[in-house]
């Protein structure tokens, strides 16, 4: 597969009194034709790194390569070939859809007409309405026909879905897998893990300014070992008795590839639910508990990053200062 | 559509006149402000009729007959007051001067010499006294009044408020206008595509010359048409250092946009850079009235030599060549500010 972007060991530092690094030393490579999604709490770096990738930063160190060209040797030839959509682009609100995305079509040498990019997102009727008078999902399907007006190979979003409702989310991820369709190349930065699952063909997990898992979301769910979670509560909430010995407790019973406790509640994964269960339900009597609440689902995106950094991806929201 | 539909030049002017003129609010303070300015100071300065002088005669023995002398000429309005009220009028400005009339005849006035129309009525008032006292003028004197126009404060003013108009759209048609582009992050959004960052420049800049044309146009209409302001030199001139003045004052707005990322950075930096010349150079009122010291300063700054050749243009007819220090100074003033301006702005 030719790939559309390579990234080696990016590092970005911002100077000051403390200097913060916001990517130390990450790898990437984006093949042609994928939809790859960044996934990690907010502060992990993934705007940094996709705007490095964008050409909108310089890293600090690192080399960049984005459809086999480079910055700062190709930078009108790249720029032709992308679009872009920014976390926050506050476009003119006294300019109509038409006119927004006919100045933005006359920066390419080719593309849609921008009547086919408000087709792309479902904008017809908003045609002549002002920007300012958009509701935020419109808002946003029209920051990403900005991006698609130039008819790009590959496509830039960042957060595309953040703020929105479920419904207006449902109608960006249908835009974007359209694109993705025509084999052209999405990279997008999300902290919602059921976002980067249903969309994304490959997911790199950013903490702290590195990758700390890449594979399809099918992969790294299997990397847990089990494809479903129990998780439970106890009565007492763990708080007396022996909740440091449960995990050992749990380790052992059928079919549980892993057990984590946080906050009281107890998850464990497992291959198959109806073996564990009855297993499990059996324990916790024999050691005179009782059950507070139990639930058993797919694992998720969510359970990968809680494995490994033993942190939810919302509470990266604390730590993005 | 065909591709050659998409000129991105004349996209990013049609954007900016359509944000201009949408917005009814900013229309308003960049057409119809000027033209308040001068209905305001032309009424407030307009030529007067001959004034009144208001005279106070101390009651007392002789002061009928003081009263009876200025009363035969109806440009002084006579009161009789007691010295208390006398001195209370004086001090509000109800009258110009007290005249105490005593026995001989004796004049004695009272009066603050420092205020200009007491010092005139002192004159006026002794010339009307000595007469009905019966001194005979040596020489016969005859009054010619001017009343040319290009002579008023009205004349004096327009060419002033063109200039700070110019000033005034420059530092916010492109400063503020850009810092707010850079805080939507709309600057940043426009060079992760391939547009031309000088296209976008330039855009900006010829969409501010464009509103520039129709504030200049109404703004000397109007004088003409409420006033009677005539432009004694050529159109042709005017517009030359309209045109000069847009520039150099849309570097200046660039200059000063340049990395402001806050709306209140850059009413700061505008108000600091605009303050001095609206004091300094001579919109309201001649620079020269500053000490001699501080012209060669006051000559630098960008607005006095266009204030000084929009009149020199409008009120006494001379010529783009007999100005070529002020398109000097405002030339020097664009083009390093623009080349500053490039070298320091920033897009994020």
């Amino acid at each position: 597969m030719p790939v559309a972007i390579r990234c080696s060991n990016l590092v970005k530092r911002y100077e000051g009194k403390t200097p913060v690094d916001a990517v130390r030393g990450l790898d990437l490579a984006v093949e042609e034709g994928e939809c790859f999604g960044l996934l990690g709490p907010n502060g992990a770096g993934k705007t940094t790194t996709i705007e490095i990738i964008e050409g909108l930063l310089a890293p600090t160190s690192g080399d960049v390569e984005v459809l086999a060209m480079k910055w700062g040797r190709q930078d009108g030839e790249i720029r032709q070939r992308i679009g872009i959509s920014l976390q926050e682009t506050k476009l003119s609100e006294k300019l109509s859809v038409l006119e927004t995305l006919t100045l933005f079509r006359s920066f390419y040498r080719q593309g849609l007409t921008p009547n086919e990019a408000m087709r792309r997102v479902s904008l017809e009727e908003k045609a002549a309405a002002w920007v300012g008078k958009l509701s935020g999902g419109q808002k946003q399907r029209l920051a990403v026909a900005c991006a698609l007006v130039g008819d790009p190979d590959l496509l830039f979003l960042d957060e595309p879905t953040t703020g929105l409702d479920p419904q207006a989310r449902r109608q960006l991820w249908d835009i974007i897998r359209n694109f993705g369709k025509q084999g052209r190349t999405v990279m997008l930065t999300t902290h919602y893990m059921d976002e980067a699952e249903r969309l994304c063909d490959r997911v790199a997990i950013v903490d702290h300014g590195r990758v700390i898992t890449l594979g399809s979301p099918a992969e790294l769910i299997a990397s847990l070992g089990g494809e479903h979670i129990i998780d439970f509560s106890l009565t007492n909430g763990g708080g007396e008795g022996i909740p440091a010995l449960l995990p050992e407790v749990l380790a052992d019973l059928p079919g549980v590839q892993s057990v984590r406790s946080d906050d009281g509640q107890i998850s464990l994964a497992v291959a198959e639910v109806h073996v564990t269960l009855p297993a499990l339900l059996k324990r916790l009597k024999d050691k005179k508990r009782e059950l507070a609440s139990l639930t058993t689902r797919h694992a998720s995106l969510e359970d990968v990053f809680v494995t490994l950094t033993g942190r939810h991806l919302r509470d990266g929201d604390a730590q993005a200062s | 559509m065909s591709e050659k539909e998409y000129s991105p030049l004349g996209q990013l002017i049609l954007a900016r006149l359509r944000e201009f003129y949408r917005q009814p609010e900013v229309v308003f303070w960049v057409y119809g402000f000027p033209i308040l300015m001068v209905v305001a100071l032309g009424i407030a300065f307009r030529n007067k009729p001959v004034e009144h002088i208001g005279v106070g005669v101390q009651q007392g023995e002789y002061a009928q007959g003081a009263k009876n002398a200025l009363s035969a000429n109806q440009k002084f309005q006579v009161r009789l007051c007691d010295p208390k009220e006398c001195r209370q009028l004086l001090r509000t400005g109800k009258v110009d001067l007290v005249v105490i009339a005593a026995a001989g005849p004796r004049y004695d006035y009272f009066y603050d010499p420092t205020r200009p129309e007491s010092a005139l009525a002192r004159t006026v008032v002794d010339d009307a006294l000595q007469r009905a006292a019966g001194r005979k003028d040596a020489a016969v004197a005859g009054d010619i009044e001017l009343t040319e126009s290009g002579a008023r404060y009205i004349d004096f003013l327009v060419p002033g408020l063109l200039g700070m108009g110019l000033m005034g759209g420059g530092l916010w048609g492109v400063g503020f206008v850009i810092v707010d582009m850079r805080i939507r992050k709309l600057l940043k959004r426009f060079i992760a595509t391939p547009m031309k960052k000088h296209q976008f420049l330039a855009g900006i800049m010829l969409s501010r010359f464009i509103f520039m044309v129709p504030e200049i146009v109404i703004l000397l209409l109007f004088a003409r048409i409420a006033f009677g302001v005539r432009v004694q030199g050529s159109l042709f001139a005017v517009m030359i250092f309209v045109f000069l003045g847009a520039f150099t004052f849309s570097g200046v707005g660039l200059l000063v946009a340049s990395r402001a990322k806050t709306l209140e950075t850059v009413s700061g930096l505008m108000n600091v850079v605009m303050l001095p010349m609206w004091i300094l150079s001579g919109i309201f009122f001649s620079s020269e009235r500053f000490p001699a010291a501080v012209q060669p300063l006051i000559n630098m700054l960008p607005l006095t030599p266009l204030i000084s050749a929009l009149r020199a243009v409008i009120l006494e007819g001379h010529s783009l060549v007999q100005l070529w220090p002020q398109v000097v100074v405002l030339a020097v003033w664009g083009v390093v500010t623009f080349a500053l301006s490039l070298r320091w702005f920033r897009w994020m």
